[in-house]
């Protein structure tokens, strides 16, 4: 295995107040890595400095070598970084489909003009991008519901809907932050199934923040938990599970690992 | 005479629905109230001048007016954003407005002492134009070549930009940018260069409204573009701004209300008639005919 993403000691202060500090991460190539800690423990500002979105004041972020550091999201994303948002972030007054394929527009090269005129390349192009669209969406069991508005959609549908969004930029890594918030246990189960399924048929490299324990516990095969921005504890689910500090982290107590 | 004055009605309508097409296109792509924008209408109308008057006033010189009009202000618009408002993105939201008031003062009084354009008002060449009388239902009509020419063109332009908004990738790209640019440029979507054909485009649509504006009430000069762009601006809050349809709505209803009340109550207090309208529906309808409510972002 190779390593695919990689954060070497990141951290980023927001007016003196340390938000991550020191923060270091290794993804290898297809594994599934789960982000955790309380509310506030700054995991999507971890989310947000490998995206782009915030400059680390110090540290490292590489991209199968490759430097991230200073780079534009959309430049980001086009190495291969694809995420979704904890709080839903589609663009709720257009299409399903048309959400999709703006994510696989953003990443081919047909020109305004031909894509103005009509010109045969752009419409067999445009063509096998449906059906791609079409495809991605029925694996997230929310094919024929492509013309609806992202918005109309239920709201469990819409976190899937984020999900094929990121899948169509053709990401290396992939990045889920909450991707099962607000859903029931059942459609959580159905969730970590998928996610599975879409590690090994698109051979990703995924890291996710979650805060159901049983899908964490459940996927991941190694986990970090984040405390007040400092990585306090990683390792394999289980020795997660048994850690004091995460614990003591999380309730101060015991907490219900049991799934 | 009421249909007479709804024709008139119409047309200045569509002059204001082009400007205030790039007024409600920009603040939905950046949240600005691009006041520079009416100026673009002044530099589109002195290109067509220059042009006019070099190849003398015929229908197809008239075209290739509008087209090298519609460039120069493309990239004007385009230069304009990337010099004044790229670099204050991240600013509040207060200092970008002052600099657009700024970079409108800029443009307007540059004009005047640019040896080519300077201060004095000058004559628009006009196509030696019919002016085609209708009877209509008993009524006598009057529709001049100027407003067919208004309305053709308008009608064009709007369902050209409706086209590539709704259809083309760079539109979807807007639409996409207009909803959520952060979650549009974590997609892969290069937001600067939206931002820019944004600002191309929405010049554009105002060069021919200057065009248009300037065979119609045949005269420019540089101040030429702050009433109309004034008006416009209203026309798109009046529409719900961010919205293109609201937009056009908008710029139909200022127009039509500005010549009947001309018409019909004072021409001198037409201009007051118009914003108290304004008032009026904004009082019951704070977002605009076609406009949303914001909601917090989280």
């Amino acid at each position: 295995m190779s390593t695919v993403l990689h954060a070497n000691k990141i951290s980023i202060e927001f007016g003196g107040l340390k938000a991550v500090s020191d923060f270091s991460l290794n993804l290898e190539s297809g594994e599934l890595v789960g982000l955790i800690g309380p509310n506030g423990a700054g995991k999507t500002t971890v989310f947000n400095m490998l995206t782009g979105v915030y400059l680390p004041t110090s540290g490292d972020i590489t991209l199968e070598g490759k430097s991230l550091l200073k780079k534009q999201p959309h430049v980001i994303n086009h190495y291969g970084i694809a995420r979704t948002f904890q709080n839903i972030r589609l663009f709720k007054e257009m299409t399903v489909l048309e959400n999709v394929l703006i994510s696989y527009h953003a990443h081919v090269g047909y020109n305004f003009v031909s894509g103005l005129l009509h010109l045969p390349s752009f419409k067999s192009r445009e063509k096998e991008m449906r059906k791609n669209a079409l495809e991605l969406l029925s694996i997230f069991h929310i094919e024929g519901k492509q013309d609806e508005l992202a918005k109309n959609m239920p709201y469990g549908e819409q976190r899937k809907l984020e999900i094929v969004r990121a899948l169509a930029t053709k990401p290396k890594v992939l990045l889920l932050d909450e991707p099962a918030a607000g859903m029931n246990p059942q459609e959580t189960h159905d969730l970590m199934n998928l996610i599975r399924f879409i590690r090994d048929t698109f051979k990703l490299t995924i890291l996710l923040i979650e805060h159901d324990m049983s899908l964490v516990m459940g996927i991941c095969e190694r986990i970090l938990v984040l405390d007040y921005g400092q990585t306090i504890a990683s390792g394999t689910p289980d020795q997660i599970s048994k850690n004091p500090m995460v614990i003591k982290a999380y309730l101060g107590e015991e907490a219900d690992f049991s799934a | 005479m009421l249909l007479q004055q709804l024709i008139n009605g119409f047309t200045l309508g569509f002059i204001y629905a082009l400007i205030a097409l790039g007024y409600t296109m920009v603040y939905g792509i950046v949240r600005l109230i691009n006041f520079a924008h009416g100026d673009m209408l002044m530099i589109g109308a002195y290109t067509g001048y220059f042009i006019l008057n070099a190849l003398g006033a015929t229908p197809s010189s008239l075209v290739l007016s509008l087209v090298v009009s519609m460039m120069v202000c493309a990239v004007i618009g385009v230069a304009l954003e990337r010099i004044c408002y790229k670099p204050l993105r991240t600013a509040p939201r207060i200092n970008i407005l002052i600099v657009a008031i700024g970079a409108s003062l800029v443009i307007e009084n540059g004009g005047r002492i640019l040896p080519f354009m300077g201060p004095n008002p000058r004559q628009y060449p006009q196509l030696a134009g019919s002016v085609n009388q209708l009877d209509v239902m008993g009524q006598q009509v009057i529709i001049s070549q100027q407003d067919i020419i208004v309305i053709v063109v308008s009608i064009v332009m709007m369902a050209g930009l409706g086209y590539i908004v709704k259809f083309t990738k760079i539109g979807k790209a807007m639409r996409a940018v207009s909803h959520d640019t952060r979650a549009a440029s974590l997609m892969g979507i290069n937001v600067d260069r939206i931002i820019s054909f944004t600002f191309a485009i929405g010049s554009a649509m105002a060069a021919v409204a200057g065009v248009l504006f300037a065979s119609k009430y045949p005269q420019v000069q540089t101040y030429m573009g702050i009433l109309p762009g004034l008006k416009a601006f209203v026309a798109a809050v009046l529409g719900g701004i961010g919205s293109i349809p609201g937009a056009m709505i908008g710029g139909i209803i200022l127009g039509i209300t500005e010549i009947l009340s001309k018409a019909y109550i004072s021409s001198k207090m037409a201009d007051a008639v118009v914003f108290g309208i304004l008032v009026l529906i904004l009082m019951v309808r704070p977002t605009g005919i076609m406009g949303k409510s914001l909601k917090e972002k989280v």
